[in-house]
């Protein structure tokens, strides 16, 4: 004959009354280590998901020679697998930035989308050279580069900017965003410094 | 001298084969912990190795950042080839050449710690000597006929083998006694011996970069999981309590 | 809270499958240590999934990219290596624990009436498993990887007539080549894990139908009304069960019990396991092959080449037969004699408590043979080890012969009515 307590689904033993309590305090100890346990084998699982040193690899920061780019032109680069562009802008082309802020949703860049230094008006560190992640902020479509008037079909009086195929976003010649468009934010200037007077660094600052 | 080299030379394919390569291993005494060995192992293989091995499993920035190596630095001094601190390690001369020149391409030795083990190359590249009837005017103990240039030479020196007549079973034989530096190298024997152990340190390194830090996660791990099984051990005890078997 | 419970259980029985199979299972009160490896083996199984599916998501299932691919996670993920090593010292640790659940059912019996099924559908999952063990060590395309494929493939090739060309339809290459790893990879990831997922399934079915057995080989379920209240278990057990025998107080319910038993067992298994893991992963050449970590090269074959560890008995009894055909014939008879082992054996006492001496020596020297035969096909060829594979050879199969005679008219011990009296 065993003697344990006859009802085995109450966990407590009639016979050991005072073990109910030694019981509890290890079945929480116990459930509670497990589950501590547990967390800890799912960290490398969920860890192996991060950039692995290649992705890092590629995500490095990369130096552009801007010497040949004449003004007027449009260079793409890849950066982190994603296009960036640097556009050498003419003065007028700079001057066609100003008198159209009341198009604009966040005109002197008051949102986060560019580095401190990058908070102008041109949203560059030299008023010349403009450089944008051309990942348009509203699903990730990269936007198309519309010249020589072509533009102004989409904002009147503006003869050049970007232009979202996707669902039809906007972006002045210093990426920042129209209203009345589904992106939200102004194109993200990402970080970069000047190595040189014809070499960028992309990726980060100084 | 000479004459008794050769002899032996060419003895020795057929000695080699008969014994495999049975040469006994010295022991490696690597530290895995010691940076400087490490560092030290590194130099010495971007310098005299990399020029036809290559490491293209490894990266130069894992490599650096494992090995407390700032970037400048290693890019100055060790990363010879390539443009970038996270290029694999890998050798510029092209695999068909070098096939042709050694007859075979010279291996990759991201992994060769875990493929001959430590022991093995620290013994292989102490038992180089000379042979002026190989190609390369070397041959090997511990790899007979080995298709490789003695690299280290510049480091050890000319090793010269010496042999001894002894008496067995009635019959005159040449005993191995040992290696010996002509002295003509950079490095004392001693020397040549810590350099080659920072290189094996080196090479078991690459050959399992995680091992720097598993084994401090595998003692966090373990005492977990003891005090698991105490208290595993006694909420089983405290059911267990009365039943009878 | 109680409404809801109630309203998932009449649309999915979860408490009542809970009560059936865990909390109101009657499991007997005398399962020993040999017990948990059944448990052992689950979590192993679950172990190798989960880290499988992970290394999937970065592994490249082909002859260029594979061997760089097992590196990259070795290296270049963060954590890869503890998920490659979890999957490789996984791999291992299946088979020492499915060998201790094997030879656990051999000495108590637990593969006789009315668990001949049970038995049946283990030996299945193990033969499933050689096979997603041999298929996974071809994936990491490292010599060992390589060659072990080609001598394990060119078996098939003793297969008169059809053997040449089988071997070829298998390789899918006239050698063995990227187009085999593929059709491993996919076998090995999807095809064969849901085939001992299922088997597993069925496996638990068939136990929790014939109910568990016990170091004593006695039943604990007794003919409806044949026992006296007094001697009927105190816990609740499931009307599954109830309504058709009288279960002896003989019992513990699997839950908690049991699991706390299973849970210490498996808090000393996983320290053993995690130290293999962070401070020996390679577990001298065993676990990991030397010279699996250089890339398969067809032009040369490695000085010695074994298979891993786990199949080296059955490695060796091929080696020991003289004859290519009757060599692949022994080994695999010696797989299929396992098969058989519900209907050689023809006693009627389960466990080697209550057997003849004779019965507990042939089992010991079994496994002291199979052992010994491990250790004969893991190591260079020798002159001496051919007679010896060849005589424990006869020794193995002498196992299953004997055991066919004997058990015929044995000389039992009596055998106690309940295990608590």
């Amino acid at each position: 004959m065993s003697n344990v307590s006859a009802d085995a689904n109450q966990s407590a033993s009639n016979e050991q009354p005072q073990s109910s309590n030694r019981r509890k305090f290890l079945t929480v100890a116990t459930s509670v280590i497990g589950g501590v346990g547990a967390v800890g084998a799912a960290i490398p699982f969920v860890a192996s998901w991060n950039p692995s040193a290649k992705a890092k690899a590629a995500g490095a920061d990369i130096e552009v020679d801007i010497s040949g780019v004449a003004p007027g032109q449009l260079i793409r680069v890849m950066w982190r697998s994603k296009p960036v562009w640097i556009v050498r802008r003419t003065p007028e082309l700079l001057a066609s930035l100003e008198g159209i802020e009341d198009q604009l949703r966040d005109p002197s860049s008051e949102q986060e989308q560019q580095p401190a230094y990058a908070q102008n008006r041109y949203r560059s560190i030299k008023e010349e050279y403009l450089v944008l992640v051309g990942i348009c902020t509203h699903l990730g479509c990269s936007p198309q580069h519309l010249t020589e008037g072509a533009f102004a079909e989409y904002a009147e009086g503006v003869p050049e900017g970007f232009f979202c195929p996707c669902h039809g976003s906007k972006f002045d010649m210093a990426g920042r965003v129209f209203q009345g468009v589904p992106a939200p934010l102004n194109l993200v200037v990402p970080p970069y410094q000047f190595l040189t007077d014809t070499t960028l660094l992309i990726g980060s600052d100084a | 001298m000479k004459k008794l080299i050769l002899a032996i030379a060419l003895l020795l394919p057929s000695l080699a084969f008969a014994a495999g390569s049975k040469h006994p291993l010295d022991d490696a005494d690597y530290d895995l912990t010691d940076k400087a060995s490490l560092q030290n192992g590194a130099r010495i293989f971007m310098n005299y190795c990399l020029g036809c091995h290559q490491q293209q499993y490894q990266r130069y920035s894992r490599t650096f950042a494992d090995l407390d190596i700032p970037e400048e630095i290693g890019q100055e001094y060790l990363q010879f080839t390539g443009e970038k601190v996270t290029d694999y390690i890998t050798t510029p001369m092209p695999v068909d050449a070098s096939a042709t020149w050694f007859g075979a391409p010279p291996p990759d030795l991201t992994l060769v710690a875990r493929v001959r083990g430590a022991d093995w190359i620290y013994t292989y590249l102490r038992t180089f000597y000379v042979d002026d009837s190989k190609t390369f005017g070397v041959n090997n103990l511990t790899f007979p006929n080995v298709g490789m240039p003695h690299v280290l030479q510049e480091l050890q020196g000319t090793p010269r083998i010496s042999y001894e007549d002894a008496l067995i079973d009635g019959e005159t034989v040449k005993r191995y006694v040992g290696i010996q530096s002509d002295g003509d190298g950079e490095l004392s024997p001693d020397e040549y011996n810590k350099a080659i152990l920072d290189l094996v340190n080196y090479l078991q390194y690459t050959g399992e970069p995680s091992r720097l830090g598993s084994e401090k996660i595998g003692k966090g791990v373990l005492v977990f999981i003891f005090i698991f099984f105490i208290f595993a051990y006694l909420l089983k005890k405290d059911y267990w309590r009365g039943v009878k078997k | 809270m109680n409404g809801f419970l109630n309203w998932i259980e009449q649309r999915i029985p979860m408490m009542r499958v809970a009560n059936m199979h865990a909390i109101q299972y009657p499991a007997p009160v005398n399962m020993n240590f040999w017990y948990v490896f059944g448990f052992l083996a689950t979590i192993v199984l679950v172990n190798q999934i989960v880290t499988g599916v992970w290394l999937t998501m970065n592994f490249e299932p082909s002859a260029e990219r594979a061997f760089f691919s097992v590196e990259y996670i070795m290296r270049e993920i963060d954590f890869g290596w503890l998920i490659r090593y979890m999957h490789s010292t996984g791999a291992s640790a299946f088979f020492i624990v499915v060998y201790m659940h094997m030879f656990r059912g051999m000495i108590y019996g637990s593969y006789q009436k009315p668990r001949e099924l049970l038995w049946v559908f283990g030996m299945l999952i193990y033969l499933a498993l050689m096979a997603e063990a041999f298929m996974g060590y071809v994936l990491p395309w490292g010599q060992m990887s390589y060659w072990g494929a080609q001598v394990i493939v060119s078996l098939f090739s003793a297969i008169p007539v059809i053997g040449p060309d089988l071997v070829i339809w298998i390789q899918g290459d006239y050698v063995i080549s990227g187009a085999t790893l593929n059709r491993f990879f996919a076998l090995h990831v999807i095809a064969l894990p849901l085939v001992i997922v299922i088997l597993v399934f069925l496996h638990i079915i068939a136990l929790h139908e014939v109910g568990s057995n016990n170091p004593d080989g006695i039943a604990i379920k007794h003919k409806k009304g044949s026992l006296a209240e007094e001697d009927k278990t105190k816990y609740k057990i499931h009307e599954y069960y109830t309504d058709k025998y009288d279960i002896a107080d003989d019992v513990v319910p699997f839950f908690p019990h049991i699991v706390l038993k299973d849970l210490v067992a498996f808090s000393i298994f996983l320290g053993v396991f995690s130290y293999i893991m962070f401070f020996a992963p390679e577990m001298g050449g065993y676990f990991l092959e030397h010279p699996n970590f250089e890339i398969a090269n067809p032009l040369k074959t490695p000085e010695h080449i074994f298979p891993v560890w786990y199949f080296t008995p059955f490695y060796a009894i091929l080696k020991a037969v003289p004859d290519k055909l009757f060599g692949v014939l022994a080994m695999f008879g010696a797989i299929a004699a396992l098969f058989a082992l519900p209907w050689v054996d023809r006693g009627s006492v389960r466990s080697w408590r209550y057997r003849s001496g004779l019965h507990t020596w042939n089992l010991i020297i079994f496994a002291i043979v199979f052992i010994f035969l491990g250790y004969l096909g893991g190591t260079p060829q020798a002159d001496w080890k051919i007679v010896a594979s060849q005589i424990l050879t006869v020794m193995y199969f002498g196992f299953f012969g004997l055991l066919w005679i004997y058990s015929k008219n044995e000389t039992t011990k009596p055998v106690p009515e309940r295990i608590t009296k």
